[in-house]
Order: structure tokens, then C-alpha cells, then sequence
């Protein structure tokens, strides 16, 4: 596989796109964009994955093989991302039917403390538990 | 390539190509290093075996007399730990899957030799780092390091396993890759991908799955290592973490882990069955398919572990969904193997008698995978014996009977000496009966609720657990055997022709053991794979010395 030589401009170009963006990042922070702030922030990190991805790592100029490994590796993050959220988003359905006890990472630190038998970090409690 | 020496003369071969100990651990010969890591993995597999031995011991007696309870906490994870980072994981890939594939698709060696003996080195550091975690303090976390117990409360050596599992993962990476490449770009004239061994298509899966599931295994490490080295909050509830994200992030790994230590088993045992029933593979392509949709599907099961931690009832359902649905292809499988042994002429030498253990014993543990996959009977059996029998049946049963078919199959090929059969067989057959002896009574104590990672028991479980730790003694006696008869072929054994089961396949057509070039000249591939319908004609043209004898 041949990689054509790509100028050292071209890269000089995407550092800057990359550093603009990531200024643009630090930027939005400070606005307050309600339920979007997460889809903001992330469309700027994708960009500049895809730059990265396809200048700095040379995929744009690689075979189609390589975009398909590329491409699988997004879907199994976006596998491991969605199905991890399908527990995270459901979690507290049944607690409105009242089927189900608190999630006990919701509960306040206090009681954990209370929880442990002795000692300041339940030390005690962890290795007996097992 | 600095080893290759050797030209046309005869007699010569990869092992006696040179002799010095520096032109093994500087090798850039695949079979030399598949044989390196042989020998590693039997180190790991004595320390993992005699941690278990120990806890065996201390399990004859309901009270906890032999070990104080912290030690058998260290014992069981110094087993999980070795046997599945430094045995399983690399068992069949990284010994048979080096020194074989290479040759199965008629190269010369894998695509990037010198990443292949560096995955050796990184794989021999992370050992060593989790052998040094073992012997000086011991980790007590369970081979799983699950938080908050790894990351708050569990000692600091837990750094150190876990970045031994973390540098161990980076030589899966290396050798997958390596296998990737090789398959897509180096395969010979006339091997078109269907024309493959499904030995190869198994390796193909597996990388595939290292590729896609190690680098989540690893950050998850690292993030344990964060969490406990800088008290940066991701798994622990006091620092605002979810310890129940760690479950998530580690079975997304390891759940298809336990693929990348069975997919590899299932190869060899189409091999074996193929060559010891003369018949070409029934329904090939759904066994090549079923590999691949295995790899797959395997990636969307991983909440299983987890039906009874605060995951949301909702997801359960449909992991424990999905969960049912990966038993399809392991069936499609395993009846296609039955179906290539239906009217065969089967010979029943020890690599066959392995591949009918794994058959047998892997549906076992399959099918008690259903139970626990199914949502109300894992509430009950979840974290009891029964758990532990099941990966037990589908680990050691599939995927170590696998490795020790795989092993005798090949060791002819590997050795150039042929190991002696009568006491194979038996050694096969003590290995079967202490396997069951072991492990059986481990379902039914599951069943009574005996639960699993405790060193007292109520003395009602005596009898199940006696049995058990009988069978374990069976066992050991069955490997050892094994390993004496074994190490005796080195030196004693028969000499071994090019191909001594007149089986069908590239690796049979050079001579055993293979030159370092592994053909003489470049193989031309003719026919489907398992053309046990014709006679084979390319050995006998390529190296008219040897002789094929069934
Ligand atoms: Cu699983």
C-alpha cells in the first residue's frame, strides 16, 4: 500500500483547525446551551476525531478496508454506549411503581459511613464481604 | 530473515536451524516463538493449577482449617487471574495459532515477525508483573476486580495485577493483528477464503474480537488504577462513581473473552473431527459464518453478569434476550459436527477422544449457560457453584480439551516425534473422568445455594465438595501424566512422517518438524479444505522422503 506524501502545510493546517476547536470547546463551556451542552461539546470532539483520524493517521488515504476496521471499532464503541444505556435510562422505572429500593449510589455518603460496622472507610466490611 | 540458514538440505528444520539460546529469544520464526510461549504457558498453567490444588485442599473440610480466609481469597484470584490472562487467553492462539497458521495459509510466516516475537516479551512482562502482585502480598479481588472493593478497600498490589493484565492485553493486540494481516494478505495461490481451514476462520473470529474488545479491557484497567493511585471519581459512589459502570466496561471485554478462549477450541476440534471421521466438514460455510456471527453477537450479551447487581430489570431483559440468541450458532456448530462424524470412518486416537470431550462437555456447559442467562433461575443461581461449574465446563471443558486435542494433533507437526498412543488415550480418559469428578458435584452444590469464593461451608456440602476436590486430584494426575509422556516423545518418541494421520491441509504437506522456511517450494493450493476424497498427492510430489502412513 502506497501513502502519498502529504505536505507538511496540510498538517500544519489541521494543528490549527485542532487548536481553534479546542478553543471553541473551552469556549461554549461558558454558555449555558440547556439539554444541548453535551450534543455542543460532542459535535466539536467528533470533528476534530475525524481530523485527527483521517490526516494525522492517514485513513483518508488508505484503503477501503481500513475504513471498514476503522468504522466497526465506532459502532462497537456506539454498541458498548447504547447498550450500557439501556440500563442507565431504565434504572429508575420500576422505582415509580414503587418495586424497587433506592439505588444505593444514590444514597447521601452519610449512611454509607453508617453502613461500614467499624473503622473510618469500612475497611473491614469489604474484606469480609467477599 | 536472520534464523533462515537453512536451504534445501535435508534434515534440516526450525528447531536444530540453530542452537544457541539467544537465537531462540531473538527469533523472528513464527514456530519458534509459538513453542516459546508454549513453554511460558505451562509455567503459568503449574502456578494457576497449584493455587488450585491448595484451595481443593482446604475445601475437604466445612471448617476453614487448612488456610486463613484472607489467603483463600488470594488463592482463587491468583487462579482466575493466571489461568485466564496468562493461560486460557493465549493458550490456543498464541501456541497452535502461531506455529500453525502460518503455514495453513502457505506462507512463509506471520505478517510482522518481529511484532510477533515482541508480543512474546509483553506478554512475559505482564506475567511477570502479575507474578510479582501474587507472591509479594497477593491480590484478593477476584480475578474480576470489581469496584469499589479493587479501587477503596483491596490492597495496592491490585495495581500491580492489574497492570500485568493490562501489558498482557497488549500482546493479544499484537498477535491478532498480526493474524488479521496474515490471513487477508499472505494467504497462497489458490486459497481463497472459503478454501481456508476452519482452524484459520476461528482465528480470524478471535482476532477480530481482541481487536475490538482489549482496548475497552484496558482503559477499564486503567481506570481502576486512576481511581485508586489519584482518587479521581469513575467507579466509586463516594466520589460521586458508579460502581455498577466498572461491571459494565469489564464484561463488555470479558464476556467476549470467554469467545477468544473458546472460538480457537472450536477451529481445532473441526480439524480433528474432520480428519478423524475423513470427511470434509458438513455445511463449511455455516461453520466459517457461525465463527464470525459468534464474534459478533458475543459483543451484545455482556449484562448477563450483572442481572443481579442494580442494573435496570429493563436491560436485563433484553441482555438475557440476546443471551439466548448467541446459542445459536455454538448449536449450529455443534450439530454440523455430528453431522460430519454421521457415516464417517471415525478412528478414535487421542486428538479425536479430546474432540468428543469438548463436544460433550461443552454442551453441558452451554446449556447451563441458558439457565443462567434466564432471569429468574440466575437470581437463584447467581454467585453460587453452579456459575463456577458452568465456565468451568465451557472453559476447561471446551476450551482446555480443545487445546490438548489441538496439542496431540499437531505435536507430531510441532516436534517431528510422535507421542506414544496407548497412553495418551488413557491419560484422555483420566483427564474426562476427573474432569466430571470436579466439576459435576459443583453443579449440584450450586443448586443447594453453596455459595461460590467462601472457604466454610455448612457441613452438609461435605460429600458434593469431597467429590469435587477427589476429581481435582484425577485431574492433576491426568495433566501430569500428560506432560511426562509428553516431554518422553521429545527425545524417545517416534519419528513422525510428513503427515501421520493422512489428514488434509498445507501444515501437512511440509515435512515435520516444518524447515524454518516452512515450504521448500511455495504450496499452490488445489482443493477445497478437507478433500479427504481424494488421495493426498501434493506430499508425496514435494518431499518424496516422506511417507504418509494412516
Ligand atoms: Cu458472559
Amino acid at each position: 500500500m502506497e501513502h502519498p506524501v502529504v505536505p507538511v502545510s496540510t498538517y500544519l493546517k489541521i494543528f490549527a483547525a485542532l487548536m481553534v476547536l479546542t478553543a471553541l470547546t473551552v469556549a461554549v463551556a461558558f454558555i449555558d446551551w440547556g439539554f444541548f451542552n453535551d450534543v455542543v461539546a460532542m459535535t466539536i470532539a467528533v470533528i476534530k476525531a475525524l481530523l485527527v483520524v483521517s490526516v494525522f493517521m492517514h485513513l483518508k488515504y488508505s484503503a477501503r478496508l481500513l475504513w471498514l476496521i476503522a468504522g466497526s471499532s465506532v459502532v462497537w464503541f456506539m454498541v458498548m454506549v447504547g447498550l450500557t444505556l439501556t440500563d442507565y435510562r431504565s434504572r429508575d422505572w420500576l422505582l415509580h411503581e414503587g418495586m424497587r429500593p433506592e439505588p444505593w449510589h444514590s444514597v447521601p455518603a452519610e449512611v454509607m459511613q453508617d453502613a461500614a460496622p467499624s473503622g473510618h472507610n469500612g475497611a473491614e466490611a469489604g474484606s469480609t464481604g467477599h | 530473515m536472520s534464523t533462515a540458514t537453512s536451504t534445501a538440505s535435508e534434515g534440516k528444520h526450525y528447531l536444530n536451524a540453530k542452537h544457541t539460546v539467544l537465537s531462540w529469544l531473538l527469533t523472528v520464526d513464527h514456530k519458534r516463538i509459538g513453542m516459546m510461549y508454549l513453554v511460558s504457558l505451562v509455567v503459568f498453567f503449574l502456578i494457576g493449577g497449584a493455587a488450585a490444588v491448595l484451595f481443593r485442599l482446604e475445601l475437604m473440610t466445612p471448617a476453614g482449617d487448612l488456610l486463613r480466609s484472607e489467603t483463600y481469597n488470594k488463592l482463587f484470584t491468583m487462579h482466575g487471574i493466571v489461568m485466564i490472562f496468562f493461560f486460557l487467553i493465549p493458550s490456543i492462539p498464541a501456541v497452535l495459532g502461531n506455529f500453525l497458521l502460518p503455514i495453513m495459509v502457505g506462507t512463509r510466516d506471520v505478517a510482522f515477525p518481529k511484532l510477533n516475537l515482541a508480543s512474546w516479551y509483553v506478554f512475559m512482562l505482564g506475567g511477570i508483573l502479575a507474578f510479582v502482585a501474587i507472591v509479594g502480598g497477593g491480590v484478593d479481588t477476584g480475578w474480576t476486580f470489581y469496584t469499589p472493593y479493587s479501587t477503596m478497600y483491596a490492597n495496592s498490589n491490585v495495581i500491580l495485577a492489574v497492570c500485568g493484565a493490562f501489558i498482557a492485553g497488549f500482546s493479544s493486540i499484537m498477535t491478532a493483528l498480526n493474524f488479521v494481516v496474515t490471513i487477508h494478505k499472505m494467504r497462497a495461490p489458490g486459497l481463497t477464503w472459503f478454501r481456508l481451514p476452519l482452524f484459520v476462520w476461528a482465528m480470524y473470529a478471535t482476532s477480530l474480537v481482541v481487536l475490538l474488545g482489549t482496548p475497552v479491557v484496558a482503559i477499564t484497567l486503567v481506570m481502576i488504577f486512576v481511581e485508586r493511585a489519584f482518587g479521581l471519581g469513575i467507579f466509586n459512589p463516594a466520589l460521586g462513581g458508579d460502581p455498577v459502570l466498572f461491571q459494565h466496561l469489564f464484561w463488555f471485554y470479558s464476556h467476549p473473552a470467554v469467545y477468544i478462549m473458546i472460538l480457537p477450541s472450536m477451529g481445532v476440534v473441526s480439524e480433528i473431527i474432520a480428519c478423524f471421521s475423513r470427511r470434509r466438514i458438513y455445511g463449511y460455510k455455516f461453520v466459517a459464518y457461525s465463527s464470525l456471527a459468534i464474534a459478533v453477537i458475543g459483543f451484545f450479551v455482556w449484562g448477563h453478569h450483572m442481572f443481579v447487581s442494580s442494573q435496570s430489570t429493563y436491560a436485563g431483559m433484553i441482555f438475557s434476550f440476546l443471551t439466548f440468541f448467541v446459542a445459536v450458532p455454538t448449536a449450529i456448530k455443534v450439530l454440523n459436527w455430528t453431522m460430519t462424524m454421521y457415516k464417517g470412518s471415525i478412528s478414535l486416537e487421542a486428538p479425536m477422544l479430546y474432540a468428543f470431550g469438548f463436544l460433550g462437555l461443552f454442551t453441558i456447559g452451554g446449556m447451563t449457560g441458558l439457565f443462567l442467562s434466564t432471569l429468574a433461575t440466575d437470581i437463584h443461581l447467581h454467585d453460587t457453584y453452579f456459575v463456577v461449574a458452568h465456565f468451568h465446563y465451557v472453559m476447561v471443558g471446551g476450551g482446555v480439551m480443545g487445546f490438548l486435542g489441538g496439542l496431540h494433533f499437531w505435536w507430531p507437526k510441532m516436534t517431528g516425534r510422535m507421542y506414544p498412543e496407548g497412553w495418551a488415550i488413557f491419560a484422555a480418559i483420566v483427564i474426562f473422568v476427573g474432569f466430571n469428578l470436579t466439576f459435576f458435584p459443583q453443579f449440584q452444590l450450586g443448586y443447594h445455594g453453596m455459595p461460590r469464593r467462601y472457604h466454610e461451608y455448612p457441613a452438609d456440602f461435605q460429600v458434593l465438595h469431597i467429590m469435587s476436590t477427589a476429581g481435582a486430584s484425577v485431574l492433576g494426575f491426568g495433566y501430569l501424566l500428560m506432560a511426562g509422556y509428553l516431554g518422553w516423545s521429545l527425545k524417545f518418541g517416534k519419528k513422525a512422517g510428513a503427515n501421520p494421520w493422512d489428514a488434509r491441509g498445507l501444515e501437512w504437506e511440509t515435512s515435520s518438524p516444518p524447515p524454518t522456511e516452512n515450504f521448500l517450494v511455495p504450496p499452490v493450493v488445489r482443493h477445497e479444505a478437507y478433500a479427504y476424497e481424494f488421495e493426498s498427492e501434493t506430499s508425496p510430489e514435494s518431499h518424496p522422503s516422506s511417507e504418509s502412513s494412516a
